[in-house]
């Protein structure tokens, strides 16, 4: 079994991308299950939602206390909760900012997991430039997608088309490709570094 | 089909393709997408004939939804937590008068203290409404329940709640397979009701009963749910007959087969119980799962074959009886009188307090070693308890115990980040 958490805000469709994510697994012929953190949600207020994948019936219902990997949409929660909470060593980390980890203050971090497994991507950006909002999901999940080699781009665009239609779709799945892009060239330069 | 869905949603679409023809609800919390999807369909044409009446209050829902269950309409409606106690009063005239309803609950607690979060609190504190209560683990059962519930109600002219975990199933995401219109409809035939509201043939529908018959009245509510006894595993068989999967039936086993230890529990914690069951079972434990589906009535029969050859059983339950334990344990203790068993309540879960498998874990092993109260309350925070109870003693104005509570928990999370 695969588990992803995403933390983010209130507004910033962190319940949606672990759905879309969930459908992207489906997509695939994986059993997926995709579920919040339940309570009141408050825009602005943090969110977790989680996700998990498997090749078999996914019973378990507990919620995702060891993830085997984070997904982080909003940079300002590092200050507020302990986002990294139970990840798994070898664990994947995508961070919504257009700054470094280094620069995050998360160089430790780093050290520690080493450069393959983590990434940062500009995805607030993406949401602005490409769909006119700033909404991070979607290009988070393309961005996870090339970082994690779980999925395909392909499934993320299926999950896009499932969720949205006309431009918003294609605003997303343009964010998407170019998400996909940015994370697959970073994990080639740390590759080489 | 196979489909990717929210669990609301599924059941939605489940309930559209049962062809109801009047749907009411009380759209405000607590409520669930289920009836926003239903009522997307009724606007859009998608679900036609269907009439969607928004009413003002879930008092008001059921009370819509016996008026047109008499009138000879299939009837659905859907609520939770505070909502179905509101509805309480019209719940037991459903029953009362014989009312093929079908309700979806999303089981979510009772306050107070205020909580929007998951347990079974409110389905069963209608135990004895004459409602049959069917409990779904899956969403995939929670769709397949529904269909079969509208076949039940109407062969028995008694109303069904459909009880599914709020929040942990409804607003999951998971693969649901939704049958076809043909399916469905060669499943479930049209609504031919027993008793019909027609103004070119009136009866009346809703007598006074004094004592001269009042008790007659009420033991064919209880015939009707014993030949529901028969009946549910019939249209189990028939239903996997024609859909090619299990759901529903009465009960449940998982790896029963030689078990000293059997854990019982209804609805979606049986996953979690299941996956922890097999951990230990790769360990050498023997233990196994009873699942309870059918709630009411309560298989009592097939819960005792079930239990019979094993040493001990757990009931793992999401609700609490006050000054007594848990129901499902109680239920089950009639259902074993007379054999040698030992029996253990185990209280968790309650306002949507996650049940995680490593807590479960320590509670079966517990269990096997005779280490357990009678009565176990899973995760609770003894420290804050005492700390509470201790107030009380030392001091007269002792204060509101939920904001008390919520205090120390305060004071203690933020000593762990502090």
């Amino acid at each position: 079994m695969f588990q992803i958490r995403v933390h983010g805000r209130g507004g910033q469709g962190v319940v949606t991308a672990t759905e879309m994510l969930s459908v992207a697994a489906f997509e695939e012929g994986r059993h997926a299950q995709a579920f919040p953190s339940f309570g009141s949600e408050r825009t602005g207020a943090p969110v977790v939602a989680f996700c998990r994948l498997d090749d078999k019936e996914i019973r378990l219902r507990e919620p995702i206390m060891q993830p085997d990997a984070l997904i982080i949409q909003d940079p300002t929660l590092l200050h507020q909760i302990d986002v990294f909470a139970g990840l798994k060593a070898d664990g994947y980390v995508l961070l919504n900012s257009a700054h470094s980890f280094d620069q995050l203050g998360l160089g430790e971090l780093v050290q520690r997991m080493g450069h393959a497994r983590l990434a940062a991507l500009p995805a607030t950006e993406l949401g602005i430039k490409h769909i006119g909002r700033p909404i991070p999901n979607v290009p988070l999940i393309a961005g996870f997608a090339a970082l994690s080699g779980m999925f395909k781009l392909e499934s993320v665009v299926k999950a896009i088309n499932e969720k949205f239609s006309g431009k918003v779709a294609e605003g997303n799945i343009a964010a998407a490709a170019e998400a996909y892009e940015l994370v697959k060239q970073q994990m080639k330069e740390a590759a080489h570094a | 089909m196979l489909k990717q869905m929210e669990g609301s949603k599924a059941v939605a679409e489940a309930v559209a393709l049962c062809r109801p023809e009047v749907i009411c609800a009380y759209p405000i919390s607590p409520q669930t997408h289920i009836v926003e999807a239903l009522g997307e369909m009724v606007k859009s044409g998608e679900l036609q004939p269907c009439e969607f009446i928004n009413v003002e209050s879930e008092f008001a829902a059921m009370s819509v939804a016996i008026g047109s269950s008499a009138a000879g309409a299939r009837s659905y409606t859907a609520t939770a937590s505070q909502g179905l106690l509101f509805m309480v009063e019209a719940v037991y005239n459903a029953s009362g008068l014989g009312l093929p309803i079908v309700m979806t609950v999303a089981n979510r607690a009772i306050g107070a203290p205020i909580n929007i979060w998951n347990d079974h609190s409110d389905s069963i504190s209608q135990r004895d409404s004459g409602w049959m209560q069917l409990f779904a683990e899956t969403n995939q059962e929670a769709v397949d329940l529904h269909i079969q519930a509208f076949k039940l109600a109407e062969e028995l002219s008694m109303p069904v709640m459909v009880c599914m975990d709020g929040f942990i199933l409804t607003h999951a995401f998971e693969r649901v397979d939704i049958p076809t219109q043909e399916q469905v409809d060669a499943f479930l035939p049209p609504y031919e009701p027993r008793q019909v509201l027609d103004p070119t043939d009136p009866i009346s529908i809703g007598a006074m009963v004094g004592p001269e018959a009042f008790m007659e009245v009420r033991y064919l509510a209880h015939a009707k749910q014993l030949q529901a006894l028969e009946l549910i595993p019939q249209y189990a068989a028939e239903f996997k007959e024609k859909f090619g999967r299990d759901s529903g039936g009465l009960v449940r086993t998982y790896r029963t087969e030689d078990a000293e230890t059997i854990i019982v529990a209804m609805g979606s914690v049986l996953g979690t119980i299941k996956d922890v069951v097999d951990d230990m079972r790769a360990q050498g434990h023997k233990i196994g799962v009873l699942g309870i589906i059918s709630f009411r009535p309560f298989p009592m029969q097939q819960a005792r074959e079930a239990l019979q050859h094993c040493k001990r059983f757990v009931v793992v339950e999401k609700n609490l009886a006050v000054g007594l334990g848990g129901v499902l344990y109680t239920t089950l203790r009639m259902a074993v009188a007379g054999l040698k068993l030992t029996g253990y309540t185990a209280i968790a879960g309650l306002g949507g307090r996650p049940i995680p498998k490593s807590s479960l874990h320590k509670l079966f092993l517990d269990a096997e070693q005779g280490a357990l109260e009678p009565v176990t309350f899973v995760d609770l925070d003894w420290d804050v308890v005492n700390r509470q109870l201790e107030r009380e003693k030392q001091n007269r104005h002792s204060g509101p115990i939920a904001e008390n509570i919520l205090h120390a928990k305060g004071m203690s999370s933020s000593a762990k980040f502090g």
